[in-house]
């Protein structure tokens, strides 16, 4: 049934529990795989460089904060592995782009969780995920 | 690779995006280069023969494809008072000598210097940037009417809330259409980039600055260009590392520095000022698909063409679109996060960054703000590793004491370590052990020496163990010199 996972990573609280719920679904498979994926929109590589001192550094902070998410699903014995997309226009974009051009059996994500007025600026990635995104969706609360 | 083959992949790998993003670019390029002439006090053609010919030159000589570069805040707040003094010529001299100075930068490889710019004074240097940015723009509000400030907030609007809609067309360049248009046709009669001075109508000519070439002239211009060519040197290697971490490549970072340099001196030299990559127009070249030399070219040129072609409508653009625009960078160039997170961050760091913008704001000069963020940061550094803690063990059977060290002992430590030690102890023999201390100059070993001194006079005997390599060797070579000469 779901046996190509795509799973979206910001890094956030909802990213564990979106990660918790797909190796459940995982689970319900055999030989089920989970792909990460971590998008570095524009402005996420400015603050990681300010914050990180170069792009070597925010790089391999990157690559610990994944590492923590690979190691729930390894402990499950599910196979994964990552991609983590540079220079988008847009998180949201980057992620319909990427979970439309390969084929996928679900994409789960978590939902960021913006106010009102957050949401009317940045707009909400879920929100257009939801509805660009050919495979089903889960969206993890 | 060969040279042709890593010429064809810098320049023509991605000739459709380059362009595309190019063009973007040199839109959302024409109102900054027209307001930061404005900051500085110059004509408006100043900054735009500056974009025009940093970004081209940049294109062939940069170390960094796909970063842009251009007039910027950062250097046109630097030359607000030497233009008011002194003149555009004076301006013009300083900008070469700005491109000699970042030339001898990167022929030395200087870029590694970096590393001694912390990260809490890049915050604060992006911080007050955008600060200077914003207050800059307020004295275009000194007795306006409302409708200046409605056009301000209706550019605002547009540029904030049409990207939710459509992304097909930059909302800068809409918000700029629909303000102008509405100004030209409801004749608010408000203030126009053309009652800021002139603008371009002809390609740019090479011109030698008229000033006198002797030392005064020098010692006029060589304190900005100093300033100019730093700030410029921290802005773009900055940028620079922004790009390498949205492309995911690495860049030539002296390369970039001697770039910049041959490209101000070459702007110094057809009237315009000196500029640096920006942050802002890079993040929007590369996420409209930019990634090769071509952009920057691309982005020079039609910012010329569009010019010269569309000068007359160029100078009915209201300045309160400009300034809408502007306040749209300053937004964009500070670090939200750095406040949002400014609890969670080291508070020595957070005292560095504050000081940064608090002294940029005070004294308008991202130069000194830089110069005092490394100072403080070093003052800290130093403060921290002076902290030394000692953990005593006493043996009353055997009248010994052992002090075990842990710390930096040098010349910041040296006395509150001295200090910490009972020399009034009920013992024969105490023993120093520096297993986990390392010993950094002579006042550490001069240390050693006066402990050994002072318990001497009392009959104690002192045993110094657990040296390491390197400090055992600086001991030899100091303790050596001052044996033998002085006892």
């Amino acid at each position: 049934m779901f046996k190509k996972i795509l799973l979206a990573i910001d890094g956030s609280k909802h990213s564990e529990r979106a990660t918790e719920k797909a190796i459940e679904l995982a689970k319900l498979q055999d030989s089920a795989s989970i792909e990460m994926l971590y998008v570095v929109a524009g402005n996420k590589s400015k603050s990681d460089v300010l914050h990180y001192g170069d792009s070597d550094t925010a790089s391999l902070k990157r690559k610990r904060l994944l590492a923590d998410y690979k190691e729930m699903i390894e402990a499950e014995n599910i196979s994964t592995d990552t991609t983590v997309l540079h220079g988008k226009d847009g998180t949201a974009e980057a992620i319909i782009a990427h979970a439309n051009e390969h084929d996928y059996d679900v994409l789960v994500l978590g939902s960021r969780g913006l106010n009102t007025m957050q949401t009317m600026v940045l707009g909400s990635v879920s929100h257009k995920v939801v509805k660009y995104v050919k495979a089903p969706v889960l969206m993890v609360k | 690779m060969t040279t042709i083959e890593k010429i064809k992949n810098e320049w023509f790998s991605n000739v459709k995006g380059d362009v595309l993003a190019g063009m973007v670019v040199a839109l959302a390029l024409i109102p900054e280069a027209i307001a930061f002439s404005i900051i500085a006090g110059v004509d408006p053609m100043v900054g735009l023969y500056a974009s025009f010919s940093i970004a081209v030159i940049i294109s062939f000589v940069g170390g960094r494809p796909g970063m842009i570069s251009a007039a910027t805040g950062a250097m046109a707040l630097l030359m607000i008072t030497l233009v008011a003094d002194h003149g555009l010529e004076y301006l013009l001299a300083a900008t070469i000598l700005t491109g000699i100075l970042q030339i001898l930068f990167g022929v030395f490889k200087l870029a590694k210097l970096m590393k001694f710019v912390p990260r809490s004074v890049m915050i604060g240097f992006v911080n007050a940037l955008a600060i200077l940015i914003f207050t800059s723009q307020l004295q275009h509000f000194v007795n306006e009417t409302w409708v200046m400030y409605a056009l301000v907030a209706l550019t605002l609007v547009i540029i904030y809330i049409l990207p939710r809609f459509t992304k097909a067309v930059p909302s800068t360049l809409v918000a700029i259409v629909v303000v102008t248009a509405l100004a030209i046709m409801m004749n608010f009669g408000v203030r126009t980039v053309g009652d800021m001075g002139a603008l371009p109508d002809t390609l740019p000519v090479f011109l030698i600055p008229n000033i006198p070439l002797n030392f005064e002239t020098l010692a006029i211009i060589f304190p900005y260009s100093l300033a100019l060519a730093m700030v410029g040197i921290l802005e773009s290697l900055l940028t620079a590392s922004i790009v390498d971490d949205m492309t995911d490549t690495d860049s030539d970072k002296n390369k970039e520095s001697r770039g910049q340099g041959i490209a101000n001196v070459a702007t110094g030299f057809v009237g315009g000022m000196a500029g640096c990559a920006m942050i802002g127009q890079s993040v929007i070249n590369v996420k409209s698909g930019g990634t090769g030399r071509l952009s920057a070219l691309v982005a020079g040129v039609f910012l010329m063409f569009l010019i010269i072609v569309l000068g007359n409508w160029v100078v009915q653009i209201p300045m309160a679109a400009l300034a809408g625009v502007m306040i749209m960078v300053s937004i964009g160039t500070f670090d939200w996060s750095s406040v949002t997170n400014i609890h969670k961050i080291p508070r020595t760091d957070a005292i560095v960054m504050v000081t940064v913008v608090g002294t940029v704001v005070y004294t308008h000069d991202l130069a000194i703000g830089v110069f005092a963020g490394v100072i403080l940061s070093a003052i800290f550094f130093a403060w921290k590793l002076s902290q030394v803690k000692i953990e005593e063990h006493y043996s009353m059977k055997m009248k010994t004491m052992t002090y075990e060290v842990h710390g930096q002992l040098f010349f910041a430590s040296v006395q509150d370590f001295v200090t910490q030690l009972d020399y009034e102890l009920d013992a024969k023999h105490v023993i120093l052990d520096l297993s986990n201390a390392h010993l950094w100059d002579d006042s550490a070993v001069g240390a050693l020496d006066k402990i050994e001194h002072k318990y001497g006079l009392r009959n104690i005997t002192v045993e110094i163990t657990g040296l390491n390599k390197e400090s055992s060797q600086l001991m030899e070579k100091i303790g050596g010199l001052s044996k033998a000469s002085g006892h």
